[in-house]
């Protein structure tokens, strides 16, 4: 097992959930690929972290806030996306245009 | 009474002939308070004028009280004067102007003692005597205002130590006196003599003026002491080349305020005052400032060093003795009773000033003292007789004497002392008068004896025209409608005590007897330590000149016999008192006419000033002035112009084109704000691969 796999992998994710946030209709998958991108940073920051044989692990450490912080903004985006749709009865990010210029 | 011993002391001391009497008083509270003189009745003028509808009396009680202080205060100072010698002047700085000082200040010597006297006095007088004379007038309170402020203005000029201080009095008083001729404006003719009074004292104001400058200027200080001091030291320095102008203008300035002719016009007419102004003017104050002035400067005019010869003093002996003989011509021609006794205090303002010409200070400013009593007593007891007769005409009067025994008996008395009969007031101030003209001396001798002459001629007249007077008033019967009645003890009470000092007035200095007065007005030249002042000669007579005294005495009773005479049956006849029966063909038109000065000046002054004069001021100020002003306005707009254009166009257009060009990039731009997050979105990551492609490739 080289580096290269787990970058690979990692950049793979990160470009399904990039596509994912650019393309998709409903805000719920928008968050779902965030969740995508966030986890492609985790799995290279894991992998860097055994490559370099960091003795504090600082990656993992990284890693650990980095999913503690994901839940709390699903807990945070799941809310606001919801609430949004109770008024607007949609959750299409096209359509949420007010700060057009 | 240590108070009385000390003054049958003084009185004892001043009887020594000759003697130069030290000053006693120099400082203290009394001298150093005599401002409180001058201020309280400028103050209690404001004070009638905001308070004095509501005070007791509206305002009368206030202009009463305070002439009475400068009564009691002047009499007090007269006293200490007469038994000890009062000499103090007292000076604040205002300003500094170069090596000029403008000084605000207070004179208390012999001569400004007299004047506070006389004006205090009088003045209480006449203060209690006008408020039963303009009892119901419709503005009271508005005259006894400027009737303090006219006595105001009197002690202001008498009071002053420098000639600067001098005018601001000198035109407070013709200000006062502008307001009370003008007292009853309603009448259009009373306005005019209002104006009269002070378009003339304004054309010898400016005369003064200049003396003032040019004497202050060449001497390098505006006090008197200063310029008589440099006169009596003979230094002359730049003031005997200039010295000879200075003291005319001066004296024109003085023959203004004293109507000397040919600026005699405006007194007479200025009788459209009440009486009781009249009384005041003629008495105590306006006219007497000319004479006191003349006083002030005294040794200026004396020159006893020879700065500039004596030709300014012989043209004001002439000037006093042409004024004396014309004037009292033309009261015997007056029918208006208070006309009579203006044209009368001209001639003897006359008197006064031609003894201030020959050098007799003394009997000028005696005569001066007298007249105020007398004449102030005439004025009154004329005033009384008018308030009962309701007109001044004398053809309406007549056989007042039964009618009015109080009125009568005083004003018999002020005629007898204006004539000069011993031993009223007039007697000794008029005959010293004429013994100082008598032994004038000098160069001028001709010219003094020439004036002598026109001075026997001018007490005969004056016996002549009051003969005519008391005669038309007092005698005969009554000529007038309704029924004449004795005035109120308000208006008598001050008819008597005039009366005393008109009989005693004169007995302060009699030559050869008593001779205080001389005495009092010595401390006036004080000047300790000025070499030659010592021996200053006052020139006063020092006994009696009895064929003087004899032949001016027959010539008052012949006077008044050929006066009865003539004028004593006129008394009984309405028409023969209006043809008045005397008259001399060629002379009495000329009388009646004024000798022509007034239509003189009104065809040759005033008409052709009126006329084509301010016509010519008119177009030159329509046509070349606004012509100027005009154009600066054109100029100035032209600029205004230029200055708008750059404004609005170079200015305002860099800030409007920043602002276009902002607004259209914004116009531009804000169409990349879709408002769609995941073309934001794209749109970041498009420029993180823009920056990674850029830094792979560097």
């Amino acid at each position: 097992m080289t580096i290269v796999q787990f970058i690979l992998l990692g950049a793979a994710l990160f470009s399904i959930g990039l596509y994912g946030v650019i393309t998709r209709r409903n805000a719920v998958l928008v968050l779902a690929s965030v969740e995508l991108m966030l986890a492609s940073v985790n799995i290279n920051l894991v992998a860097f972290d055994v490559y370099l044989r960091d003795s504090a692990h600082a990656g993992q450490v990284f890693s650990l806030f980095i999913i503690a912080l994901a839940a709390a903004e699903v807990g945070i985006g799941i809310a606001i996306v919801l609430m949004i749709y109770r008024n607007r009865q949609s959750a299409d990010p096209d359509e949420l245009r007010l700060m057009r210029g | 009474m240590p108070f009385l011993a000390s003054i049958a002391q003084g009185l004892l001391l001043a009887a020594e002939e000759g003697e130069v009497i030290e000053p006693g008083i120099t400082s203290g509270l009394i001298v150093e308070l005599a401002w409180l003189i001058v201020i309280v009745p400028i103050v209690a003028t404001f004070a009638v004028l905001f308070f004095g509808k509501r005070s007791p009396f509206k305002g009368w009680l206030m202009a009463e009280l305070a002439i009475g202080f400068v009564a009691v205060y002047g009499t007090v100072l007269f006293i200490l004067n007469a038994t000890e010698g009062v000499v103090y002047y007292g000076q604040v700085t205002i300003a500094e102007i170069g090596s000029f000082t403008l000084e605000w200040g207070i004179s208390v010597d012999g001569l400004s003692i007299m004047m506070y006297f006389l004006v205090g006095v009088v003045g209480l007088l006449v203060f209690t005597y006008a408020k039963s004379y303009l009892e119901g007038d419709v503005r009271f309170t508005w005259f006894f205002a400027s009737f303090s402020l006219f006595a105001g203005g009197m002690l202001v000029l008498v009071a002053s130590p420098n000639l600067l201080q001098l005018i601001v009095g000198w035109e407070l008083v013709g200000v006062a006196s502008y307001l009370l001729i003008g007292h009853y404006w309603e009448d259009f003719a009373n306005v005019d003599a209002a104006n009269k009074a002070f378009m003339v004292n304004k054309v010898a104001d400016a005369a003064l003026f200049l003396g003032a400058i040019v004497m202050a200027v060449s001497v390098g200080s505006f006090r008197f002491n200063d310029i008589i001091e440099v006169v009596i030291k003979g230094e002359g320095g730049p003031l005997s080349q200039y010295a000879f102008w200075a003291g005319l203008l001066v004296f024109i300035g003085a023959m203004g305020k004293s109507a000397q002719f040919p600026l005699h016009v405006w007194l007479p007419d200025a009788m459209a005052g009440p009486t009781p102004v009249s009384a005041l003017m003629h008495a105590a104050t306006m006219v007497t400032a000319g004479v006191y002035l003349l006083g002030r400067l005294f040794p200026f005019y004396l020159d006893p060093e020879g700065l500039f010869g004596e030709d300014v003093r012989n043209i004001i002996i002439v000037i006093g003795g042409l004024t004396l003989f014309l004037m009292g011509f033309l009261a015997i021609v007056q029918k208006d009773i208070k006309k009579v006794l203006a044209y009368s205090t001209v001639s003897q303002l006359g008197y006064m000033v031609a003894a201030m010409g020959a050098g007799a200070y003394t009997a000028g400013l005696f005569h001066l003292f007298t007249h105020a009593f007398f004449k102030a007593l005439l004025f009154l007891a004329a005033g009384s007789v008018i308030h009962a007769v309701h007109s001044n005409d004398m053809v309406d009067m007549g056989g007042l004497r039964k009618y009015m025994p109080r009125t009568f008996w005083t004003f018999i008395i002020g005629t007898l002392a204006l004539i000069g009969i011993f031993p009223f007031a007039g007697f000794f101030s008029k005959d010293e008068i004429l013994a100082s003209i008598r032994y004038a001396g000098g160069d001028g001798q001709n010219v003094a004896n020439f004036i002598l002459v026109l001075g026997l001629v001018g007490a005969a007249v004056t016996a002549l025209y009051m003969t005519r007077a008391v005669a038309l008033t007092f005698f005969g019967t009554y000529r007038g409608d309704g029924h004449p009645h004795e005035s109120p003890a308000t208006m008598t009470l001050p008819l008597i005590g005039l009366a005393f000092f008109a009989v005693t007035a004169g007995w302060v200095n009699i030559p050869g007897v008593y001779t205080g007065f001389t005495t009092w007005l010595e401390t006036r030249f004080p000047l300790a330590g000025v070499p030659g002042a010592e021996g200053f000669d006052l020139h006063h007579p020092e006994g009696f000149d009895w064929p003087l005294v004899i032949l001016v005495g027959l010539l008052a009773f012949s006077s008044i016999a050929i006066g009865w005479y003539l004028y004593g049956r006129n008394a009984d006849d309405r028409t023969q008192a209006e043809r008045d029966s005397f008259r001399i063909p060629v002379l009495w038109p000329l009388f009646e006419h004024l000798y022509y000065i007034d239509d003189f000046y009104m065809g040759g002054i005033v008409r052709p000033t009126m006329g084509p004069l301010s016509r010519a001021v008119l177009w030159f100020d329509m046509r070349v002035v606004d012509g100027i002003v005009n154009g600066a306005g054109l100029v100035s707009m032209k600029l205004a112009s230029a200055v708008r254009w750059t404004d609005e166009d170079v200015v305002d257009g860099v800030f409007n084109a920043t602002g276009a060009a902002t607004g259209a990039s914004g116009s531009v731009l804000r169409r990349t704000f879709t408002g769609r997050v995941q073309q934001y979105v794209a749109f970041s990551f498009i420029g993180v691969i823009a920056i990674a492609a850029i830094l792979i490739i560097l």
